[in-house]
């Protein structure tokens, strides 16, 4: 088993935001085909700013600590904020996350992307 | 600090005190060449054909048909590409399980590269091969056939005897010989290891499954057994395995297997009853668990399970941070996403097979262990499965 930092344990052990957002503006699911690990990001957008998220992920420690980390990097962003993140924002996060598991960051933008894509975002950015 | 609870001594086991301490002479006091006609390499040589000896003693064969490896990994290679090629003019073919270690399955695929084909064959849904299917798959090309004797995941015991027998039947049909090898590693200090009882011609030992050091197996090859060496140099172990002898690690290796058979009767007793408590304890109190492998016919210290909605890595982490070990299909796999090769040959689905927990048990737990994992395993499932929703 890799090394994990104390931060990415903590959000492993104790997840922000997990749970369903009634209503969201944004909700993105994505799964990582090969190791099965599945991700669903709910996003509440009021007019440019992300004001809340919560996620649900059935997966390994690293896409549970990732989805918990992105959870907190988004909030209080704008929408093309949140666009700019990449998988090292989430690494860094996390204080580290072994090389074999930046997969799990990348599952976590990637289901970023798609709940700010596949969403009523767009109607709540003038 | 909290009690550590290791349970996953199908991984690997620590070294017993007495196996160290019979080992510790060896390094620095009796430090000969066993190839040399000095008085110090006449010790090094006397320790290991006593250890020799030892393993014949076990096995049921005579000494020169024990030949000491740098592990299981490599006694398995020798194993399948040493009767490969020593038939290669008559014959291409080999016979495994789907099931088996990658020691075995990875070098049967290296033989590709070579014209040899392979062979693999299906198991039941408790991970059993069925002998019927061996005598069919074996034909007048076949050079060896590889049957496991325990499953080192799900610790279901293989049927060796009966393939034995019904190897050597069809092979005397074809009028050929087809060498039968069985990768004992998992079950080396739990299960019967006579050869003739067995009916084996080549078999596999590792002595770290059983309270001996790593880096060390054992290879037993029967008088007469087509075979080439793996590895060229020098003429130790009768020109089959070239390299200067490891003693320590061989007297070690010998002195852990003299132990685990002469303590095989109480170590069984003793890890059947926290497996079946922990088997019991789990599915009572783990919603949505299964038990993967045989039911009665498996190793007496391994449970294996699928839990749904949660993934398996996950749980280890969990379980790590509370001071257990414990595995996930088998740590060898650990490198990789896939899931388990020997659950989806079981036929369980892709999306089950992430959600697999192995708990292997031994000498050093005790009943407090069992009862803290059956404690804090379900607390870690639910919390899991509330991050997931699933399950």
């Amino acid at each position: 088993m890799p090394r994990y930092s104390k931060t990415f344990l903590d959000h492993f052990n104790n997840p922000r935001n997990v749970g369903v957002i009634e209503n969201a503006e944004g909700v993105g699911t994505e799964k990582n085909e090969v190791c099965g690990d599945t991700m669903t990001l709910y996003l509440k957008v009021k007019g440019e700013r992300i004001t809340e998220a919560r996620f649900q992920t059935l997966g390994c420690s690293a896409s549970i600590a990732a989805s918990s980390a992105i959870t907190e990097l988004v909030a209080g962003k704008s929408v093309a904020e949140a666009r700019g993140l990449n998988r090292h924002d989430i690494a860094e996060a996390l204080d580290g996350i072994p090389p074999a598991k930046l997969h799990s960051a990348a599952l976590a933008i990637d289901t970023l992307k798609s709940a700010l894509d596949k969403s009523d975002v767009d109607s709540q950015v003038r | 600090m909290k009690r550590q609870i290791y349970l996953d001594h199908a991984a690997t086991t620590p070294v017993d005190p007495r196996v160290l301490e019979a080992m510790l002479p060896y390094f620095s006091e009796n430090f000969g060449n066993a190839s040399g006609v000095y008085t110090i390499s006449q010790t090094s040589q006397g320790a290991l054909e006593e250890a020799r000896e030892t393993v014949a003693g076990i096995l049921g064969c005579s000494p020169e048909e024990v030949i000491f490896t740098g592990g299981a990994t490599e006694a398995d290679n020798t194993a399948i590409a040493g009767a490969a090629f020593a038939q290669r003019e008559s014959g291409d073919h080999i016979v495994t399980s789907a099931i088996e270690h990658h020691a075995i399955l990875h070098a049967c695929e290296s033989l590709d590269d070579f014209g040899f084909n392979t062979t693999y064959l299906g198991v039941d849904g408790f991970g059993k091969v069925d002998p019927e299917q061996v005598i069919e798959a074996v034909c007048a090309r076949t050079n060896i056939v590889s049957i496991m004797l325990a499953n080192n995941e799900v610790g279901t015991i293989e049927p060796i005897a009966e393939i034995g027998a019904a190897v050597k039947e069809k092979a005397e049909s074809l009028g050929r010989r087809v060498v039968f090898h069985t990768d004992a590693a998992q079950a080396g200090g739990a299960l019967d290891l006579n050869v003739d009882r067995l009916g084996v011609d080549m078999l596999t030992l590792a002595a770290h499954k059983f309270y001996g050091p790593k880096g060390v197996g054992i290879l037993y090859v029967r008088n007469g057994t087509p075979f080439r060496p793996f590895q060229y140099g020098g003429s130790q172990e009768r020109n089959r395995r070239a390299g200067t002898e490891n003693i320590p690690l061989i007297v070690g290796a010998a002195e852990a297997l003299r132990l685990a058979v002469e303590e095989q009767g109480e170590n069984n007793e003793h890890s059947k009853a926290l497996r079946d408590k922990l088997i019991q304890g789990i599915l009572a109190r783990v919603p949505n668990s299964t038990l993967n492998g045989h039911p009665t016919e498996r190793l007496s210290n391994n449970s294996n399970f699928c839990i749904d909605g949660v993934a398996g890595e996950s749980v280890l982490v969990g379980l790590d941070m509370e001071g257990i070990s414990a595995s996930s299909g088998s740590a060898c796999t650990s490198g990789s996403l896939d899931p388990s090769h020997v659950l989806t040959a079981m036929g369980i689905p892709a999306e089950r097979a992430v959600g697999s927990l192995r708990l292997t048990v031994g000498k050093s737990n005790e009943d407090r262990d069992i009862d803290k994992a059956l404690e804090i395993l379900p607390e870690i499932v639910e919390r899991l499965r509330r991050v997931s929703g699933v399950g």
